[in-house]
Protein backbone atom coordinates (compact mmCIF):
# COMPACT_ATOMS: atom_id res chain seq x y z
CA UNK A 1 0.00 0.00 0.00
CA UNK A 2 0.95 3.08 -0.70
CA UNK A 3 2.17 5.97 1.86
CA UNK A 4 -0.70 8.22 2.78
CA UNK A 5 0.50 12.04 3.98
CA UNK A 6 -2.39 14.31 5.27
CA UNK A 7 -2.75 18.25 5.33
CA UNK A 8 -5.31 20.36 7.34
CA UNK A 9 -6.16 23.75 5.06
CA UNK A 10 -6.17 26.35 7.50
CA UNK A 11 -8.25 28.83 5.43
CA UNK A 12 -11.36 25.83 5.69
CA UNK A 13 -10.78 24.40 8.81
CA UNK A 14 -13.43 25.74 11.42
CA UNK A 15 -12.55 23.82 14.39
CA UNK A 16 -15.50 20.88 13.88
CA UNK A 17 -12.81 18.93 15.46
CA UNK A 18 -14.38 16.08 13.91
CA UNK A 19 -11.02 15.12 12.28
CA UNK A 20 -9.70 14.81 16.09
CA UNK A 21 -12.22 12.91 17.57
CA UNK A 22 -12.37 10.36 14.83
CA UNK A 23 -8.71 10.07 13.87
CA UNK A 24 -6.87 11.80 17.38
CA UNK A 25 -3.07 10.20 16.27
CA UNK A 26 -3.56 12.10 13.07
CA UNK A 27 -4.26 15.30 13.94
CA UNK A 28 -3.37 18.14 16.95
CA UNK A 29 -5.34 21.41 17.98
CA UNK A 30 -4.42 24.59 18.46
CA UNK A 31 -5.57 26.84 21.68
CA UNK A 32 -8.66 27.80 19.10
CA UNK A 33 -9.57 24.33 18.31
CA UNK A 34 -8.58 23.96 14.75
CA UNK A 35 -7.14 21.40 13.62
CA UNK A 36 -3.45 20.68 12.08
CA UNK A 37 -1.69 17.00 11.17
CA UNK A 38 0.07 15.83 13.29
CA UNK A 39 4.25 15.89 12.94
CA UNK A 40 4.56 16.39 8.61
CA UNK A 41 1.41 14.85 8.25
CA UNK A 42 2.87 11.30 7.30
CA UNK A 43 0.25 8.91 8.26
CA UNK A 44 1.50 5.75 10.14
CA UNK A 45 1.15 2.69 8.43
CA UNK A 46 -2.22 0.83 10.05
CA UNK A 47 -4.17 4.55 10.47
CA UNK A 48 -4.99 4.58 6.62
CA UNK A 49 -8.26 4.03 7.28
CA UNK A 50 -8.49 6.57 10.03
CA UNK A 51 -7.04 9.27 7.34
CA UNK A 52 -9.94 8.73 5.00
CA UNK A 53 -13.01 8.73 7.69
CA UNK A 54 -11.61 11.99 8.89
CA UNK A 55 -11.21 13.15 5.33
CA UNK A 56 -14.94 12.16 4.44
CA UNK A 57 -16.35 13.47 7.92
CA UNK A 58 -14.89 17.30 7.85
CA UNK A 59 -17.99 19.64 7.23
CA UNK A 60 -15.47 21.85 5.38
CA UNK A 61 -13.69 19.65 3.01
CA UNK A 62 -10.64 20.96 4.83
CA UNK A 63 -9.04 17.93 4.91
CA UNK A 64 -6.32 16.64 2.26
CA UNK A 65 -5.37 13.34 1.24
CA UNK A 66 -2.31 12.49 -1.09
CA UNK A 67 -0.88 8.60 -1.71
CA UNK A 68 2.71 8.99 -2.43
CA UNK B 1 -44.00 50.64 26.32
CA UNK B 2 -47.63 50.56 24.61
CA UNK B 3 -50.81 51.06 26.89
CA UNK B 4 -52.57 48.02 26.13
CA UNK B 5 -50.32 44.69 26.78
CA UNK B 6 -52.12 43.10 23.92
CA UNK B 7 -50.77 45.44 21.49
CA UNK B 8 -47.29 44.42 20.69
CA UNK B 9 -48.70 41.07 19.56
CA UNK B 10 -49.36 40.35 15.87
CA UNK B 11 -51.94 39.05 14.22
CA UNK B 12 -51.61 34.93 14.24
CA UNK B 13 -50.51 33.85 11.10
CA UNK B 14 -53.39 31.45 8.71
CA UNK B 15 -52.46 28.59 8.42
CA UNK B 16 -50.71 26.98 5.00
CA UNK B 17 -52.15 26.06 1.99
CA UNK B 18 -49.18 26.69 -0.66
CA UNK B 19 -45.94 25.46 1.16
CA UNK B 20 -43.60 26.25 -1.72
CA UNK B 21 -44.94 29.94 -2.05
CA UNK B 22 -46.21 30.61 1.26
CA UNK B 23 -44.27 28.33 3.70
CA UNK B 24 -44.29 29.44 7.44
CA UNK B 25 -41.84 27.36 10.20
CA UNK B 26 -44.25 28.56 12.69
CA UNK B 27 -47.25 26.77 11.20
CA UNK B 28 -48.04 23.93 13.69
CA UNK B 29 -47.90 21.24 10.70
CA UNK B 30 -44.26 22.36 10.37
CA UNK B 31 -43.61 22.36 13.74
CA UNK B 32 -45.13 18.38 14.27
CA UNK B 33 -43.08 17.16 11.16
CA UNK B 34 -40.63 19.36 9.00
CA UNK B 35 -39.50 16.29 7.02
CA UNK B 36 -42.26 16.32 3.92
CA UNK B 37 -42.29 19.68 4.18
CA UNK B 38 -38.79 19.67 3.59
CA UNK B 39 -38.86 17.66 0.98
CA UNK B 40 -41.81 19.27 -1.35
CA UNK B 41 -39.85 22.62 -0.93
CA UNK B 42 -36.58 20.56 -2.02
CA UNK B 43 -38.38 19.00 -5.14
CA UNK B 44 -39.65 23.02 -6.25
CA UNK B 45 -36.69 24.54 -5.90
CA UNK B 46 -33.24 24.96 -4.30
CA UNK B 47 -34.67 28.33 -3.06
CA UNK B 48 -37.89 29.46 -2.13
CA UNK B 49 -39.85 32.43 -1.29
CA UNK B 50 -42.41 33.24 1.21
CA UNK B 51 -44.31 36.59 1.26
CA UNK B 52 -44.57 36.42 5.24
CA UNK B 53 -42.10 37.55 8.01
CA UNK B 54 -41.97 40.50 5.46
CA UNK B 55 -40.30 38.73 2.66
CA UNK B 56 -37.84 35.31 3.70
CA UNK B 57 -36.10 32.61 1.35
CA UNK B 58 -35.15 29.27 2.32
CA UNK B 59 -32.43 27.38 0.56
CA UNK B 60 -33.97 23.63 0.65
CA UNK B 61 -30.50 21.44 -0.34
CA UNK B 62 -26.89 21.11 1.32
CA UNK B 63 -25.40 23.04 -1.66
CA UNK B 64 -27.70 26.22 -1.44
CA UNK B 65 -27.31 26.29 1.97
CA UNK B 66 -23.31 25.85 2.07
CA UNK B 67 -23.75 28.84 -0.67
CA UNK B 68 -25.82 31.06 1.89
CA UNK B 69 -23.45 29.74 4.87
CA UNK B 70 -19.80 30.69 3.05
CA UNK B 71 -20.93 34.22 1.63
CA UNK B 72 -20.41 36.68 3.96
CA UNK B 73 -20.54 39.68 1.71
CA UNK B 74 -23.93 39.25 0.36
CA UNK B 75 -25.75 37.79 3.81
CA UNK B 76 -25.56 39.46 6.82
CA UNK B 77 -25.71 37.82 10.80
CA UNK B 78 -26.81 41.08 12.22
CA UNK B 79 -30.47 39.31 12.52
CA UNK B 80 -30.22 35.44 13.57
CA UNK B 81 -33.74 35.08 13.55
CA UNK B 82 -36.14 35.36 11.44
CA UNK B 83 -39.58 37.11 12.87
CA UNK B 84 -42.73 39.12 11.91
CA UNK B 85 -41.02 42.08 12.78
CA UNK B 86 -37.62 43.92 12.31
CA UNK B 87 -37.19 46.35 14.95
CA UNK B 88 -33.80 48.33 14.87
CA UNK B 89 -31.06 46.06 15.91
CA UNK B 90 -30.03 46.31 19.68
CA UNK B 91 -28.99 43.49 21.99
CA UNK B 92 -26.28 42.08 19.85
CA UNK B 93 -24.94 39.14 20.58
CA UNK B 94 -21.10 38.73 19.56
CA UNK B 95 -19.75 36.61 17.67
CA UNK B 96 -23.17 34.89 16.26
CA UNK B 97 -24.57 38.39 15.31
CA UNK B 98 -21.15 39.70 13.73
CA UNK B 99 -20.16 40.05 10.44
CA UNK B 100 -16.39 40.03 8.85
CA UNK B 101 -14.14 41.96 9.52
CA UNK B 102 -15.62 42.16 13.26
CA UNK B 103 -16.56 38.43 13.97
CA UNK B 104 -12.92 36.75 13.71
CA UNK B 105 -11.57 38.40 17.36
CA UNK B 106 -14.81 38.58 18.66
CA UNK B 107 -15.12 34.61 18.18
CA UNK B 108 -10.84 34.14 18.98
CA UNK B 109 -12.12 34.90 22.76
CA UNK B 110 -14.33 32.52 23.01
CA UNK B 111 -12.97 29.41 21.03
CA UNK B 112 -10.33 28.23 24.04
CA UNK B 113 -12.28 28.32 27.14
CA UNK B 114 -14.60 25.33 24.57
CA UNK B 115 -12.19 23.52 23.24
CA UNK B 116 -12.48 19.41 23.47
CA UNK B 117 -9.78 19.87 26.36
CA UNK B 118 -11.86 22.35 28.36
CA UNK B 119 -14.36 20.16 27.92
CA UNK B 120 -12.97 17.20 29.16
CA UNK B 121 -12.43 19.37 32.39
CA UNK B 122 -16.25 19.69 32.43
CA UNK B 123 -17.38 16.28 31.94
CA UNK B 124 -17.12 14.93 35.42
CA UNK B 125 -19.65 17.77 36.55
CA UNK B 126 -21.78 17.07 33.61
CA UNK B 127 -21.57 13.16 34.11
CA UNK B 128 -22.83 14.00 38.04
CA UNK B 129 -25.33 16.43 36.89
CA UNK B 130 -27.02 13.48 34.93
CA UNK B 131 -27.08 11.01 37.54
CA UNK B 132 -28.48 13.49 40.09
CA UNK B 133 -31.43 14.05 37.60
CA UNK B 134 -31.60 10.32 36.93
CA UNK B 135 -32.17 9.28 40.91
CA UNK B 136 -34.95 12.10 41.53
CA UNK B 137 -37.18 9.44 38.73
CA UNK B 138 -36.12 6.16 38.56
CA UNK B 139 -37.76 4.61 40.95
CA UNK B 140 -41.11 6.29 39.47
CA UNK B 141 -40.90 3.82 36.57
CA UNK B 142 -42.00 6.64 34.30
CA UNK B 143 -41.48 10.55 33.87
CA UNK B 144 -41.23 12.85 30.90
CA UNK B 145 -38.19 13.10 29.94
CA UNK B 146 -37.73 16.73 28.89
CA UNK B 147 -38.95 17.86 31.59
CA UNK B 148 -36.90 16.07 34.13
CA UNK B 149 -33.67 15.50 32.28
CA UNK B 150 -32.73 17.24 28.91
CA UNK B 151 -33.94 20.60 30.31
CA UNK B 152 -31.42 20.67 32.69
CA UNK B 153 -28.56 19.28 31.78
CA UNK B 154 -27.01 21.92 29.03
CA UNK B 155 -28.79 24.61 31.86
CA UNK B 156 -26.65 23.50 34.72
CA UNK B 157 -23.87 22.97 32.62
CA UNK B 158 -23.46 26.23 31.40
CA UNK B 159 -24.23 27.52 35.09
CA UNK B 160 -21.18 25.89 36.60
CA UNK B 161 -18.95 27.08 33.63
CA UNK B 162 -20.17 30.50 34.60
CA UNK B 163 -19.73 30.10 38.29
CA UNK B 164 -23.19 30.83 38.73
CA UNK B 165 -25.88 29.08 41.18
CA UNK B 166 -26.74 26.16 39.54
CA UNK B 167 -30.37 26.29 40.21
CA UNK B 168 -30.77 29.64 38.97
CA UNK B 169 -31.22 27.70 36.07
CA UNK B 170 -35.20 28.14 36.10
CA UNK B 171 -34.58 31.50 35.24
CA UNK B 172 -32.73 30.87 32.35
CA UNK B 173 -35.26 28.43 30.77
CA UNK B 174 -37.73 31.59 31.32
CA UNK B 175 -35.64 34.09 29.23
CA UNK B 176 -34.81 31.61 26.30
CA UNK B 177 -38.54 30.92 25.92
CA UNK B 178 -39.78 34.33 26.09
CA UNK B 179 -36.94 35.51 23.61
CA UNK B 180 -36.60 32.39 20.92
CA UNK B 181 -40.28 31.24 21.20
CA UNK B 182 -42.57 34.17 22.37
CA UNK B 183 -40.06 36.83 20.88
CA UNK B 184 -41.19 35.88 17.09
CA UNK B 185 -44.56 37.38 17.22
CA UNK B 186 -44.21 39.29 20.35
CA UNK B 187 -41.61 42.01 20.79
CA UNK B 188 -42.79 43.03 24.44
CA UNK B 189 -41.54 39.21 25.99
CA UNK B 190 -38.99 39.45 23.65
CA UNK B 191 -37.53 42.59 25.29
CA UNK B 192 -38.45 41.79 28.84
CA UNK B 193 -36.67 38.24 28.48
CA UNK B 194 -33.30 40.23 26.99
CA UNK B 195 -33.99 43.42 30.07
CA UNK B 196 -33.58 40.43 32.81
CA UNK B 197 -31.40 38.76 31.06
CA UNK B 198 -28.89 41.51 30.92
CA UNK B 199 -29.97 42.57 34.81
CA UNK B 200 -28.76 39.50 36.25
CA UNK B 201 -25.82 39.15 34.59
CA UNK B 202 -24.83 43.04 34.93
CA UNK B 203 -24.49 41.92 38.57
CA UNK B 204 -22.55 38.99 37.89
CA UNK B 205 -20.25 41.20 36.22
CA UNK B 206 -19.80 43.97 39.03
CA UNK B 207 -19.30 40.94 41.39
CA UNK B 208 -16.85 39.02 39.42
CA UNK B 209 -14.69 42.79 39.05
CA UNK B 210 -14.48 42.90 42.93
CA UNK B 211 -13.74 39.00 43.44
CA UNK B 212 -12.22 37.45 40.08
CA UNK B 213 -12.59 33.64 39.74
CA UNK B 214 -11.37 30.79 37.19
CA UNK B 215 -15.13 31.04 35.74
CA UNK B 216 -16.49 32.04 32.34
CA UNK B 217 -17.14 35.65 33.10
CA UNK B 218 -14.17 35.91 34.85
CA UNK B 219 -12.12 35.24 31.89
CA UNK B 220 -14.16 37.04 29.44
CA UNK B 221 -13.11 40.36 31.91
CA UNK B 222 -9.61 39.32 32.03
CA UNK B 223 -9.75 38.68 27.95
CA UNK B 224 -8.01 41.26 25.70
CA UNK B 225 -10.30 42.65 22.32
CA UNK B 226 -8.65 43.21 19.00
CA UNK B 227 -6.58 46.19 19.91
CA UNK B 228 -5.25 44.42 22.98
CA UNK B 229 -8.27 46.41 25.19
CA UNK B 230 -10.12 44.84 27.57
CA UNK B 231 -13.95 43.80 25.83
CA UNK B 232 -16.54 46.24 27.05
CA UNK B 233 -19.28 45.21 29.53
CA UNK B 234 -21.32 45.29 26.48
CA UNK B 235 -19.76 43.05 24.68
CA UNK B 236 -19.21 40.94 27.48
CA UNK B 237 -23.34 41.03 28.73
CA UNK B 238 -23.64 40.19 24.52
CA UNK B 239 -21.51 36.97 24.28
CA UNK B 240 -23.53 35.63 28.00
CA UNK B 241 -26.25 36.51 26.01
CA UNK B 242 -25.33 34.17 23.04
CA UNK B 243 -23.69 31.84 25.45
CA UNK B 244 -27.46 31.36 27.63
CA UNK B 245 -29.21 31.75 24.16
CA UNK B 246 -27.29 29.40 22.00
CA UNK B 247 -26.13 26.61 24.53
CA UNK B 248 -29.48 25.60 26.56
CA UNK B 249 -32.31 24.68 24.71
CA UNK B 250 -30.04 23.76 21.21
CA UNK B 251 -28.25 21.04 23.23
CA UNK B 252 -31.55 20.10 25.52
CA UNK B 253 -33.42 19.75 22.35
CA UNK B 254 -30.38 17.50 20.82
CA UNK B 255 -30.40 14.93 23.42
CA UNK B 256 -34.20 15.46 23.88
CA UNK B 257 -34.71 13.91 20.18
CA UNK B 258 -31.76 11.50 20.50
CA UNK B 259 -33.95 9.43 24.05
CA UNK B 260 -37.06 10.03 21.38
CA UNK B 261 -35.34 8.14 18.27
CA UNK B 262 -33.90 5.54 20.83
CA UNK B 263 -37.36 5.15 22.81
CA UNK B 264 -39.37 3.99 19.72
CA UNK B 265 -36.37 2.40 17.91
CA UNK B 266 -35.20 -1.02 20.03
CA UNK B 267 -32.98 -2.21 17.63
CA UNK B 268 -30.48 1.29 18.25
CA UNK B 269 -31.11 1.46 21.91
CA UNK B 270 -29.95 -2.33 22.26
CA UNK B 271 -27.18 -2.22 19.86
CA UNK B 272 -25.78 1.05 21.90
CA UNK B 273 -26.15 -0.85 25.20
CA UNK B 274 -24.03 -3.01 24.15
CA UNK B 275 -21.80 -1.03 22.16
CA UNK B 276 -21.46 1.93 24.11
CA UNK B 277 -18.31 3.02 21.93
CA UNK B 278 -20.43 3.49 18.89
CA UNK B 279 -22.57 6.38 21.40
CA UNK B 280 -20.24 9.00 19.81
CA UNK B 281 -20.81 8.25 15.68
CA UNK B 282 -24.06 7.83 16.67
CA UNK B 283 -24.30 10.40 18.30
CA UNK B 284 -23.15 12.61 15.00
CA UNK B 285 -26.28 10.59 13.18
CA UNK B 286 -28.88 11.95 16.00
CA UNK B 287 -27.41 15.44 14.79
CA UNK B 288 -27.59 14.90 11.61
CA UNK B 289 -31.05 13.85 11.16
CA UNK B 290 -32.67 15.89 14.20
CA UNK B 291 -30.32 19.27 13.64
CA UNK B 292 -32.13 21.29 16.28
CA UNK B 293 -31.02 24.49 15.08
CA UNK B 294 -32.33 26.84 12.18
CA UNK B 295 -30.19 29.99 11.81
CA UNK B 296 -31.22 32.81 10.05
CA UNK B 297 -29.96 35.53 7.50
CA UNK B 298 -30.16 38.68 6.12
CA UNK B 299 -29.87 39.34 2.51
CA UNK B 300 -27.58 42.58 2.00
CA UNK B 301 -27.17 42.90 -1.88
CA UNK B 302 -28.76 41.01 -4.62
CA UNK B 303 -27.08 37.62 -6.20
CA UNK B 304 -27.67 33.98 -7.06
CA UNK B 305 -28.13 30.94 -4.81
CA UNK B 306 -28.24 27.51 -6.64
CA UNK B 307 -28.91 29.94 -10.26
CA UNK B 308 -31.78 31.13 -8.14
CA UNK B 309 -31.93 35.41 -7.98
CA UNK B 310 -32.13 36.57 -4.13
CA UNK B 311 -32.81 40.19 -3.32
CA UNK B 312 -31.64 42.43 -0.87
CA UNK B 313 -34.29 43.14 2.22
CA UNK B 314 -35.29 39.96 2.48
CA UNK B 315 -34.65 37.31 5.28
CA UNK B 316 -33.14 34.14 4.77
CA UNK B 317 -34.19 30.85 6.80
CA UNK B 318 -30.96 29.23 7.31
CA UNK B 319 -31.92 25.30 7.33
CA UNK B 320 -29.23 23.36 8.38
CA UNK B 321 -31.93 20.70 9.20
CA UNK B 322 -33.31 20.45 6.02
CA UNK B 323 -29.60 20.39 4.54
CA UNK B 324 -29.11 17.37 6.42
CA UNK B 325 -31.94 15.79 5.14
CA UNK B 326 -30.61 16.65 1.48
CA UNK B 327 -30.11 12.77 -0.18
CA UNK B 328 -27.93 14.20 -2.83
CA UNK B 329 -25.65 14.62 -0.62
CA UNK B 330 -26.76 11.44 2.12
CA UNK B 331 -27.44 8.70 0.80
CA UNK B 332 -30.94 7.04 2.76
CA UNK B 333 -31.18 10.87 3.65
CA UNK B 334 -34.61 9.99 5.66
CA UNK B 335 -33.34 6.95 7.36
CA UNK B 336 -31.04 6.73 11.06
CA UNK B 337 -28.06 5.03 10.67
CA UNK B 338 -26.76 5.09 13.67
CA UNK B 339 -22.82 3.79 12.23
CA UNK B 340 -22.93 5.84 9.44
CA UNK B 341 -19.23 6.06 8.00
CA UNK B 342 -19.43 9.18 5.88
CA UNK B 343 -21.33 12.24 7.64
CA UNK B 344 -20.34 15.89 6.75
CA UNK B 345 -23.96 17.11 8.42
CA UNK B 346 -23.95 20.41 9.12
CA UNK B 347 -26.08 20.47 12.37
CA UNK B 348 -23.35 23.56 13.99
CA UNK B 349 -23.08 25.55 10.98
CA UNK B 350 -20.53 25.94 8.10
CA UNK B 351 -17.94 28.63 7.49
CA UNK B 352 -16.85 31.39 10.00
CA UNK B 353 -20.22 30.84 12.26
CA UNK B 354 -19.59 27.10 13.24
CA UNK B 355 -20.90 27.13 16.76
CA UNK B 356 -18.77 28.19 19.23
CA UNK B 357 -19.97 25.43 21.74
CA UNK B 358 -20.08 22.23 19.47
CA UNK B 359 -17.73 20.66 21.56
CA UNK B 360 -19.75 21.49 25.23
CA UNK B 361 -23.02 20.43 22.97
CA UNK B 362 -21.37 16.78 21.67
CA UNK B 363 -19.87 16.68 24.90
CA UNK B 364 -23.44 16.56 26.92
CA UNK B 365 -24.91 14.73 24.12
CA UNK B 366 -22.39 11.61 24.64
CA UNK B 367 -22.52 11.85 28.50
CA UNK B 368 -26.35 12.52 28.41
CA UNK B 369 -27.12 9.17 26.53
CA UNK B 370 -24.42 7.27 28.14
CA UNK B 371 -25.27 7.71 32.00
CA UNK B 372 -29.16 6.86 30.54
CA UNK B 373 -28.65 3.67 28.96
CA UNK B 374 -26.10 2.52 31.88
CA UNK B 375 -29.25 3.50 34.34
CA UNK B 376 -32.35 2.67 32.31
CA UNK B 377 -31.12 0.80 29.27
CA UNK B 378 -34.79 0.06 28.37
CA UNK B 379 -37.61 2.19 27.91
CA UNK B 380 -40.30 3.61 25.82
CA UNK B 381 -42.68 6.29 24.46
CA UNK B 382 -45.40 6.35 26.95
CA UNK B 383 -48.60 5.80 25.14
CA UNK B 384 -50.85 7.68 27.61
CA UNK B 385 -48.64 10.28 26.63
CA UNK B 386 -48.25 13.01 24.30
CA UNK B 387 -44.90 13.91 22.55
CA UNK B 388 -45.02 17.60 21.52
CA UNK B 389 -41.94 19.59 19.60
CA UNK B 390 -40.81 23.48 20.10
CA UNK B 391 -41.95 26.19 17.96
CA UNK B 392 -39.51 28.26 15.01
CA UNK B 393 -35.76 28.27 15.47
CA UNK B 394 -34.73 25.69 17.54
CA UNK B 395 -36.55 22.04 16.67
CA UNK B 396 -36.49 19.48 19.97
CA UNK B 397 -39.21 17.41 21.95
CA UNK B 398 -40.42 19.57 24.84
CA UNK B 399 -42.60 16.72 26.33
CA UNK B 400 -41.49 13.35 26.27
CA UNK B 401 -43.11 11.24 28.15
CA UNK B 402 -41.31 7.40 28.74
CA UNK B 403 -41.76 4.34 30.34
CA UNK B 404 -38.91 1.97 32.11
CA UNK B 405 -38.20 -0.15 34.71
CA UNK B 406 -41.12 -1.62 36.02
CA UNK B 407 -43.01 -0.50 33.01
CA UNK B 408 -40.81 -1.33 30.74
Amino acid sequence: MSKLRIRVDQDKCQGHARCKSLAPELFELDEFGNAHEAGDGTVPAGLEDKAWLAQTNCPEIAIEVTEE
Amino acid sequence: MSDSPSASFLPEHPPVTDWVHDFDHTDPVWTDDPFPIWETLRAASPVVHTERFLGCYMPTTYQAVKEIAYDTEHFSSRRVIVRDVRPEISARAPPITSDPPEHKPAKQVLLPPFTPDAMKRLEPRVRAICNELIDEFIADGHCDAAARYTKHIPVRAIAHMLGIPEKDGDLFIKWIHQILELGIKNEEELMNGVREMTGYFMAHLEQRKLQPGDDLISQLLRAKGPGGQPLTDEHVLGSLRLLLIAGIDTTWSAIGSSLWHLARTPADRERLVAEPALIPIAIEEFLRAYSPVTMAREVMKETTISGCPVKAGNMVLLSFPAANRDPAMFPDADKVVIDRKENRHAAFGLGIHRCVGSNLARMEMQVAIEEWLKRIPDFRLDPAGKVTWSEGTVRGPRQLPVLFGKNA
